[in-house]
C-alpha cells in the first residue's frame, strides 16, 4: 500500500513539473522601425513580454498601436530592427519552419475553388502529410468547429460565422504550439461574436494550446484572457500586462460580475491613459 | 404585387416583348446589319451599273430593274449579302474538301496554323509570365521588349520572319504560326503577369506561415488565381492568333489559307470570293472564341469558381 502511495506521489510530483509553465514566447527590448519615404515609422519600441505555455494572451490597443505589428513579429511575417524574441527557445524563422503556427486572420481567406474540407487540408498537402493522416486532421478539427457536415460545401455557400471557423479549423489542423489570432472575430456581428468567443474558449480548454489573440474590444480581451496585453501608439509599445484571476471555465454572463468589471476598467484605463496625450 | 403594378406599365410599350428576351435584340441587329449591306451595296454598285447602261445604251431602265442589275454583278465594288451566302454556300458544300476551290480546304489551312501558333504562343505566355512573376531581373529586362514587341506592325514584320525562317531551312507551316505566337503570347503574358500577382497579401502571408516553398505557393495559390485571367487572355490570342496567321499568309504569295484566298481575290477583282473568305475567317473567330469560353466555363466550374 505504501508502495504504491509513495509511487503516485512521484508520478503528482513528475506531473506537477511538466504542468511547471514552459516558457513559448519570450521578447526582450524589441524594436521596430519601419524606413519610409516620410522618415521612420516607430511601430514598436521596447517590448517586453514574456508568454507561458498555455496562456490565452490578448494584446489590446487602439488603432496604430503596434499589436498586429508585434503579432506578425512573432509569427516570421516582420522582422524586428533590435532586441531579441525566441519562439520555443528559437528564432521565430525556425519555429515558422518547424511549423509552430497556427494563423488565422480578420478575413478568413478560405481559397473559393476549394471545398471547406479542403481548404483545412491546404497546409497539411503542404506538410506533406499522408491521405489519411490529413483525412483524420481534417475530421476531427471540423468536429472541433462545430462545421462536421459540411465538409463538401464551397466557402460562399456558408456565413461568416462558419467561414471565420473554417478557418479556425485549418490553422489547428497544422497541430500548431501557438495559435496566432488576428481580431479573427472583427468583421462579424456581436450577437456570433459572443457565441464564437465561448465556442473558442471551449476549444482552448479542449486543445490546451497557447493562443495570441489581438482584439479592440475590452469585453471580449477579458473575457477570452488569462492575461492582456495592453499597448498604446506612437511609438507602439506596453502600457501594462494584466494579469486575469478569473476563473478559466468562463461563460458569457462572467461579464456582469464585478472580477470581471474591475479588469474590464483597468484595461479601460490603460487604453485611456496611453491616449492621454492626443485629442 | 410588384407584378401586378408592373405589369400595366410593361403592356404600353409595344416594343417590350420583343426586347425582354435575347432572341428578339439579337434578331434585330442582325436584320440592322444586313439592311444597311444592302443599302450600302446598292449605293456603291449604283455608279458602275450606270456606266453600263450607258454603254449599252440603254437610257429607260426602270428602278427595280436597276436595283436588281446592282445586286447581282459579277464584280461588285460591294456584294450584296446572298451573293456572299450563295460563294460561302458554293464553295463549302458544293465543293469536295480536297479540292483547291473549297473553302473549307483553304479555311483548315489558316486553322492549323492559328492553332499551332496559339498554342506556342499560350505556352510561352505562360512561362514568361511565371519568371516575370518569380524574378523581379526578368521582369526589368523583360517587360519593355514584351510591349515594345507589339508596337511593331505585324504586316512590316511579318515578311521578315518569313524570308529569315525560309533562308535557314523552315518553311511550311511552322512560320506562319510564328506570326500567329508572336501576335498572340502577348495578351497572354501580360493577363497571366496580373492574374499570378492577384493573390490577396493576406494568402500569401497564409502561405508563409506554412512554409510553402515558392513552388508550392505557385501551384496551390498562384496558378488557381491566374485562371480566370488566362482564359481570358486567351480569348484575346486565339482572335490575334487567326489575324496573324491570315497576314502570314499574305506576303509569301502562299497558295492556300484564307489569307491566299484574300490574296487571289484581290489581284482578279473577285470580291465576293474576298468577302466569302472575310465573313469564313469571322465565323471561325467566332466559333474557337466560343470554344475557349466553353472550357473556361468548364473549367471553372469544375474548379468550384462559377457559383
Amino acid at each position: 500500500m505504501n508502495a504504491i502511495a509513495s509511487a503516485k506521489d512521484t508520478e503528482m510530483v513528475a506531473m506537477t513539473q511538466s504542468a511547471s509553465p514552459n516558457r513559448v514566447i519570450d521578447i526582450e527590448k524589441l524594436s521596430l522601425t519601419f524606413e519610409t519615404n516620410d522618415g521612420p515609422v516607430h511601430a514598436l519600441a521596447d517590448i517586453d513580454l514574456k508568454i507561458e505555455e498555455g496562456d490565452f494572451v490578448s494584446f489590446i490597443g487602439p488603432s496604430g498601436c503596434g499589436k498586429t505589428t508585434l503579432l506578425r513579429v512573432i509569427a516570421d511575417l516582420e522582422r524586428p530592427t533590435a532586441g531579441s524574441i525566441s519562439v520555443n527557445g528559437v528564432s521565430p524563422e525556425e519555429a515558422r519552419l518547424n511549423r509552430a503556427y497556427g494563423y488565422v486572420f480578420q478575413a478568413a481567406a478560405l481559397y473559393p475553388w476549394r471545398t471547406i474540407a479542403k481548404n483545412v487540408a491546404l497546409p497539411l498537402e503542404i506538410m506533406g502529410l499522408s491521405r489519411a493522416e490529413q483525412q483524420e486532421r481534417i475530421t476531427r478539427n471540423m468536429e472541433l468547429v462545430n462545421l462536421t457536415g459540411f465538409e463538401k460545401k464551397y466557402p460562399w455557400q456558408l456565413s461568416g460565422g462558419m467561414q471565420q471557423r473554417a478557418s479556425i479549423a485549418r490553422a489547428l489542423a497544422v497541430e500548431p504550439d501557438l495559435l496566432l489570432m488576428d481580431e479573427p472575430f472583427g468583421a462579424l456581428d456581436e450577437i456570433v461574436r459572443d457565441h464564437l468567443n465561448e465556442q473558442l474558449l471551449q476549444l482552448w480548454a479542449k486543445t490546451n494550446k497557447t493562443v495570441v489573440f489581438v482584439t479592440h474590444s475590452i469585453p471580449e480581451a477579458v473575457f477570452l484572457s488569462t492575461k492582456i496585453v495592453v499597448l498604446c501608439p506612437r511609438p507602439g509599445r506596453i502600457y501594462d500586462v494584466i494579469e486575469s484571476d478569473l476563473p478559466r471555465d468562463r461563460r458569457l454572463d462572467i461579464r456582469e460580475t464585478p472580477e470581471f468589471l474591475k479588469i474590464a476598467h483597468r484595461v479601460r484605463e490603460g487604453l485611456k491613459a496611453g491616449h492621454s496625450y492626443e485629442d | 404585387m410588384t407584378d401586378a403594378t408592373l405589369n400595366p406599365s410593361r403592356s404600353l410599350n409595344p416594343f417590350s416583348g420583343l426586347m425582354s428576351g435575347t432572341v428578339g435584340p439579337v434578331t434585330v441587329v442582325v436584320l440592322a446589319i444586313i439592311s444597311i449591306w444592302y443599302i450600302a451595296a446598292v449605293a456603291l454598285n449604283t455608279p458602275f451599273q450606270r456606266d453600263l447602261y450607258e454603254r449599252g445604251g440603254l437610257t429607260d431602265v426602270t428602278l427595280t430593274q436597276m436595283m436588281t442589275d446592282t445586286l447581282s454583278q459579277d464584280r461588285p465594288v460591294l456584294p450584296a449579302p446572298h451573293q456572299v451566302i450563295v460563294e460561302i454556300w458554293d464553295t463549302t458544300v458544293n465543293k469536295s474538301i480536297t479540292s483547291k476551290r473549297s473553302l473549307v480546304y483553304h479555311t483548315g489551312i489558316t486553322l492549323s496554323s492559328t492553332l499551332l501558333g496559339f498554342l506556342i504562343g499560350t505556352t510561352l505566355g505562360i512561362l514568361l509570365a511565371i519568371g516575370i512573376v518569380h524574378s523581379r531581373v526578368l521582369d526589368k529586362s523583360m517587360m519593355p521588349w514584351i510591349i515594345s514587341s507589339q508596337t511593331i506592325p505585324i504586316l512590316a514584320i511579318a515578311p521578315m520572319i518569313i524570308v529569315v525562317l525560309n533562308a535557314v531551312g523552315i518553311s511550311g507551316l511552322l512560320p506562319k504560326a510564328l506570326i500567329s505566337t508572336y501576335l498572340s503570347f502577348f495578351p497572354v503574358a501580360v493577363g497571366m503577369v496580373k492574374g499570378l500577382r492577384s493573390p490577396e497579401v493576406i494568402h500569401m502571408d497564409l502561405m508563409h506561415t506554412y512554409s510553402a516553398t515558392r513552388l508550392q505557393a505557385f501551384w496551390k495559390l498562384r496558378l488557381p488565381y491566374a485562371v480566370p485571367f488566362l482564359f481570358t487572355s486567351m480569348k484575346i490570342g486565339m482572335a490575334a492568333s487567326l489575324v496573324g496567321a491570315i497576314v502570314g499568309e499574305l506576303p509569301t504569295g502562299a497558295v492556300a489559307g484564307l489569307g491566299a484566298r484574300l490574296l487571289a481575290g484581290s489581284y482578279y477583282g473577285q470580291t465576293v470570293q474576298i468577302w466569302s473568305a472575310l465573313l469564313m475567317a469571322a465565323f471561325l473567330a467566332g466559333a474557337l472564341v466560343a470554344l475557349i469560353g466553353v472550357l473556361e466555363k468548364l473549367t471553372l466550374k469544375r474548379m468550384g469558381m462559377a457559383q
